[in-house]
């Protein structure tokens, strides 16, 4: 570890909250990540709200508007194959998505920390234990990992947001575990042991709270990964089904017309393109404002 | 090295144990575990099941079941496969040529450009150049790789026709080596992006770290012309740390592998992952799993040694 990152993380100091508004300023020097930060605003707002806006129901069906290319009688980014508008699916489909995404990265984000923690904490055994498991994990292409645990179930966002998780928390606990290995070390740890603490308490009170700059930023390429899985999973036949949307499905489904309604296609992935790219951005120039030196790629 | 080569030996086989152990709780944790082919045959009451699960031994302690499934797994007995009752071993062996043809290709395709962008962006840091290079690695590793292949066959098979849509090689056709490059260029491009991005990433930082070292300076210092102290000097010492990417690119490689397989039809073992899976053809998927976790070992190993070999550094301490 470096003495730059020694002195971010030196706890406890009047002036904790410093490095924090220049972490501030660093991100917002960073074009990119405040690009991708407003990209997902503006997204998850546009999911949110956008649909009571649009005077079209995502499973209206009208025959006589049949794969009408965008932008035709008020249908702003054309319809499908059974005259739904495509702009309203979108914003709906968004809806699924992007929760999958945020609600998978909190659930491999905690197992990953607790793993981490645990194995970094208790190092020896327990800790080499573990991570060779995380290691073993690794050795299995997390998409066929993904397929084979979503072909056992029936997929659902919930379903869909666990298995996921369950595919994509390793990263985390490496991140974390190799923190909290060499905080371990530290002096503050050594004193707090010192004066009696737990080792529940040194472990989330002292170790991961400063551990949290490196976490926020795997947590945040999380999110970007698996909206990918999802996106992986539904395109191969094994995401959330018909007739609920998801931009995933939407896209196996165009598939068939890529030749006369090419639109079908492309704004799905570019919608997922660039909610993935966004998150990507912004973990990115999170790592450069919080100056954590660890790599994740 | 002795030494060396031992500790990374037993490491790998503790990691080979975990990883059989993983693909075991997988192959339980499917509905009905390795029973459920024979829930769906009519005429089988639910006692001829159990007999059936006596009779492969389903009704041991898990301990004394996992060890025969491993002994039978390390002599090649893979099991059958549902559909065919064919070798779980053979029928993977007959795919496993298109893949490892579209893999090979996808990955000359990224070592070869990645390496020169990644020079490049290094030697020219903060350039134009490297800023456009950093975007657009960040927005390949977020393009979902079948939108691109689905975009790629619209514009380049569809629309332009110069490409064709999919498969290994026209049906029916002569099997001429033109043939095979000319349906390999889609895929293998398509499966390169993301790698593409990743190589050039980790060679301008690896490229980054070796500049500012000491011995460079030195070189410098002799009076070498920049040419040669950048080719002969940083960029042999900055390749090493790539030849382990090669190994933990493995498991990436051979997911976007399945992937581009479905997009254009190309018979490898990611379509006949996607296949059996469809048929709950168990053996298959299954065998599958473990035998790409255990080429993802295998390259990781392969990648330590030969770092080793080349970088006197790493077996010394």
């Amino acid at each position: 570890m470096s003495t730059t990152t020694t002195a971010m993380l030196s706890p406890g100091s009047p002036k904790a909250a410093r490095p924090r508004n220049r972490a501030l300023t660093r991100f917002r020097r960073h074009r990119l990540a405040v690009f991708g930060f407003s990209a997902i605003i503006v997204l998850v707002l546009a999911t949110i709200v956008g649909p009571w806006f649009i005077p079209f129901d995502q499973l209206h069906i009208d025959l006589r508007y049949r794969f009408a290319p965008p932008p035709a009688g008020g249908h702003l980014f054309g319809t499908d194959q059974l005259g739904r508008d495509l702009l309203v699916r979108l914003l709906m489909a968004g809806r699924i998505s992007l929760t999958i995404g945020f609600a998978a990265m909190l659930v491999s984000t905690a197992i990953g920390v607790l793993v981490g923690v645990t194995a970094g904490y208790y190092g020896k055994a327990i800790g080499i234990v573990l991570m060779r498991f995380v290691d073993a994990v690794l050795c299995f292409p997390s998409i066929f990992l993904l397929l084979v645990l979503a072909a056992f179930v029936h997929p659902n966002v919930l379903t869909l947001t666990l298995i996921i998780a369950a595919t994509s928390w390793m990263e985390v606990a490496r991140v974390v575990e190799s923190q909290i290995r060499t905080l371990r070390e530290r002096d503050f740890t050594k004193a707090a042991e010192m004066l009696g603490a737990s080792g529940r308490y040194v472990m989330f009170n002292e170790l991961l709270r400063n551990a949290v700059g490196p976490i926020i930023v795997a947590a945040t390429l999380t999110v970007a990964r698996a909206i990918l899985m999802e996106a992986y999973v539904s395109f191969l036949g094994y995401g959330i089904q018909a007739p609920t949307a998801s931009w995933e499905n939407m896209l196996n489904n165009a598939q068939q017309y890529l030749g006369s309604a090419p639109w079908l296609a492309i704004f799905p992935g570019l919608m997922i393109t660039l909610a993935v790219t966004s998150f990507n951005f912004v973990g990115d120039g999170l790592r450069d404002a919080l100056d954590a030196r660890f790599d994740l790629a | 090295m002795a030494n060396f080569l031992i500790s990374r030996l037993v490491q790998s086989l503790i990691l080979f144990v975990l990883v059989s152990m993983i693909g075991f709780a997988v192959l339980h944790l499917a509905p009905g575990g390795p029973l459920s082919r024979f829930a769906l045959v009519p005429g089988l009451s639910q006692a001829d099941i159990a007999r059936i699960g006596h009779e492969m031994g389903l009704d041991r302690p898990l301990p004394v079941q996992y060890w025969e499934w491993l002994s039978r797994l390390l002599v090649g007995d893979w099991g059958q496969s549902f559909r065919d009752s064919q070798p779980v071993l053979a029928v993977i062996g007959s795919r496993l040529p298109a893949t490892l043809e579209l893999m090979i290709a996808a990955i000359l395709i990224a070592i070869v450009t990645g390496i020169a962008i990644g020079i490049m962006g290094a030697v020219r840091r903060y350039s134009i150049f490297d800023m456009l290079a950093t975007v657009g690695a960040m927005i390949a590793l977020s393009i979902p790789t079948f939108w691109f292949g689905l975009v790629t066959i619209y514009i380049f098979a569809v629309k332009l026709q110069w490409l064709p849509a999919g498969n290994r090689a026209t049906i029916g056709g002569s099997g001429a080596l033109l043939d095979y490059l000319h349906h390999l260029i889609a895929p293998a491009l398509v499966l390169a992006l993301v790698e593409v991005a990743v190589w050039s990433r980790y060679m301008r930082s690896s490229m980054l770290d070796v500049i500012n070292q000491d011995y460079i300076r030195t070189a410098r210092a002799k009076g070498l012309p920049e040419r040669t102290v950048l080719l002969r000097h940083a960029f042999r010492n900055a390749l090493l740390p790539m030849i382990t990417l090669a190994g933990l690119e493995l498991p990436n490689l051979l997911g976007g592998a399945l992937v581009a397989e479905t997009v254009f039809t190309w018979p490898g073992m990611g379509r006949l992952f996607l296949d059996s899976l469809g048929y709950r053809d168990y053996p298959v998927v299954m065998g599958i799993l473990m035998f790409s976790a255990m080429l993802v070992l295998l390259g990781n190993l392969l990648a330590d040694l030969l770092c080793a070999v080349a970088d006197p550094r790493i077996r010394l301490t």
